[in-house]
């Protein structure tokens, strides 16, 4: 490279930058401030007016904090519809599909990874083909299907296509972990006389815990807020998840804010909660899904 | 020695739950779609193969009006790739540069993408109240009374209000991917740019941003993706009104669905938009090729 090339690509550096820069680093810090005061302002807004009457809502108090804690929306939330039953349906499948994806992904992934096979490679290249599928892909075949078993409105019907559809996910993040465990004590353990099954059970299970809080986490966040499917095979009343169902009750109580803030609230703390403990996690099992899609 | 790891009845087992999940819920679905989307259907008769009618309906049809949602489906598209990726690779780029309280920062970004698409949809919709509302009362204040709409039910301003929120939720995702890669660019390479005299943002051009290109190509394939396929915002906001201003592919394949029960048509939309999702990748792959054969 000749010098013109040189300086083209790197210029030399200009004595007279210090300044300048500092007002540019003033300004770029401006702008984190102003983009973080961004994402947390309709969080803030919804916190602060699901505890505010509705003349402090309506123009006396509009963002500031409640000047009296109006706790009635949170308990009106709770008794007008069915939200704790929302919640529970919630949790219940998002329970289940965790249990249901680690299983089948942890299974699937020794087998691919510790057993000796010759397609085992293509195997893994074909549950990895599920990342790039998009839900819209099933919907018409599953709701047939889910109502020709007579299985919409079931939690079966949100179970197994939320266990699916995290399959892939939970592969992927299970063969990064798997590797890391040393092959040797699969055979130390071999030797001593424990089976295929054995080794599985008493080497490979436990030591994938850090690999089950990374799948449940991701897979927890997929299921808790998926609305396509909720909202297409359930249509009973009391088998709603929280999207569907807080989506109802805010087209019911347009006018009344207060415990609509109140049930999104109540919809949306476990997330925060679960993101406040371990949002390392959260975040890494987020990369990890993306590094390799 | 490691032969009894191979017996094939233990393989199958252990692949057995995986294989009854993945192949029953994605795979056969998949060409069950394709197939249907070749018939006509209302979900009880059995379903009457009608060729590709469907399809050269799809794009005739005047009530249908495809090429409106796909307009709208690209415009969020270019609209991510242009505004939301650039401004995610800034954020990045200026965490990892360690200012203070960078953690802090890192997690408020990325905290909508975890927020239930609904919640964030109901906030936004009381957002943009006309009467109550956060945005025309800030507009009030200011004295800016003509600027204040009805954002989410007028015409002209429907489209651009749905989107904002997309584009915000989804900022701190690709912000977190991107500085990921940006943690992974070795820092020899940094300080020996740094020794050589280069300029902050001769380092972020000239050293990160080619080294995180396959980083940069998954975000623009999400985004690009991911806009094809956007669905739970602009349900919750404004279900594809006004008179259809909103219209994008999903809400017309649910409404085909449940409200008119053409399960055949729905399936040919269904189909189209993964035909669209893995062409548009395989061109973005390519692009990004390209610009590294150069």
């Amino acid at each position: 490279m000749n010098t013109a090339t040189l300086n083209k690509k790197y210029p030399p550096m200009r004595s007279k930058k210090k300044p300048k820069k500092t007002v540019g680093q003033i300004a770029s810090y401006c702008v984190l401030v102003l983009w973080a005061f961004i994402s947390l302002f309709p969080v803030y807004w919804m916190l602060t007016f699901s505890l505010k009457n509705n003349a402090e809502i309506f123009g006396e108090n509009v963002i500031g904090l409640p000047k009296y804690w109006v706790w009635e929306n949170y308990t009106r939330a709770m008794n007008t519809g069915n939200m704790p039953q929302y919640f529970l349906n919630s949790v219940i499948v998002a329970v289940s599909t965790i249990l249901i994806t680690l299983l089948a992904a942890v299974m699937a992934t020794y087998a691919m990874t510790r057993l000796q096979w010759k397609l085992s490679k293509t195997m893994h290249k074909f549950f990895m083909l599920g990342l790039t599928i998009p839900i819209h892909a099933s919907i018409v075949p599953l709701y047939t299907t889910l109502a020709r078993l007579k299985m919409l409105n079931s939690y079966w019907a949100l179970i197994i296509p939320y266990s699916a559809f995290s399959l892939s996910m939970g592969i992927l993040i299970s063969v990064g972990f798997m590797g890391d465990i040393p092959y040797d004590l699969d055979e130390a353990c071999f030797i001593d006389g424990c089976g295929v099954w054995g080794t599985f059970l008493r080497i490979i299970a436990p030591l994938m815990t850090p690999a089950v809080a990374t799948v449940g986490i991701y897979t927890f966040l997929q299921c808790w807020n998926e609305l396509m499917f909720a909202n297409v095979f359930i249509s009973k009343d009391a088998l709603k998840t929280l999207p569907v169902g807080v989506q109802a009750l805010s087209g019911q109580y347009t006018t009344d804010w207060g415990p609509i803030g109140a049930a999104l609230s109540i919809a949306t703390i476990p997330t925060l909660l679960v993101y406040v403990f371990l949002s390392k996690q959260i975040q890494d099992s987020f990369i990890a899904g993306a590094v390799k899609g | 020695m490691r032969r009894p790891f191979s017996y094939k009845l233990n393989i199958f087992l252990f692949l057995l739950p995986a294989l009854i999940l993945f192949i029953g819920v994605l795979i056969a679905p998949i060409i069950l779609s394709g197939y249907y989307s070749l018939t006509e259907w209302n979900g009880l008769l059995t379903p009457e193969f009608i060729g590709l009618a469907n399809y050269k309906e799809l794009f005739t049809s005047k009530s249908i009006n495809i090429m409106r949602a796909l307009k709208n489906a690209m415009l969020l598209a270019a609209l991510s790739t242009c505004i939301q990726l650039p401004f995610a690779l800034w954020l990045a780029l200026k965490l990892s540069k360690k200012p203070v309280g960078e953690r802090a920062y890192l997690s408020i970004y990325f905290m909508p993408v975890l927020i239930s698409t609904v919640v964030i949809g109901q906030l936004w919709i009381k957002i943009y109240n006309p009467d109550y509302g956060v945005l025309n009362l800030f507009l009030r204040s200011l004295g800016l009374e003509s600027w204040t709409r009805v954002w989410l039910g007028d015409k002209t301003t429907a489209l651009w209000a749905a989107f904002v929120p997309i584009l915000w939720q989804y900022v701190g995702y690709h912000m977190l991917l991107m500085y990921a890669g940006i943690k992974g660019v070795p820092p020899e390479l940094n300080e020996a740019a740094m020794i050589d005299g280069c300029t902050e943002g001769q380092v972020n051009r000239y050293i990160i941003i080619p080294y995180i290109k396959p980083i940069l190509r998954v975000s623009v394939i999400f985004a690009v993706t991911g806009s094809l396929k956007s669905f739970d915002l602009i349900y919750v906001l404004t279900n594809g009104g006004p008179n259809h201003a909103t219209e994008v592919p999903s809400t017309l394949m649910i409404n085909l669905l449940f409200l008119r029960n053409r399960y055949g048509m729905g399936s040919t939309i269904a189909v189209m938009l993964i035909v669209l999702c893995f062409v548009f990748a395989i061109i973005i792959n390519m692009i990004f090729k390209e610009e590294k054969g150069r």
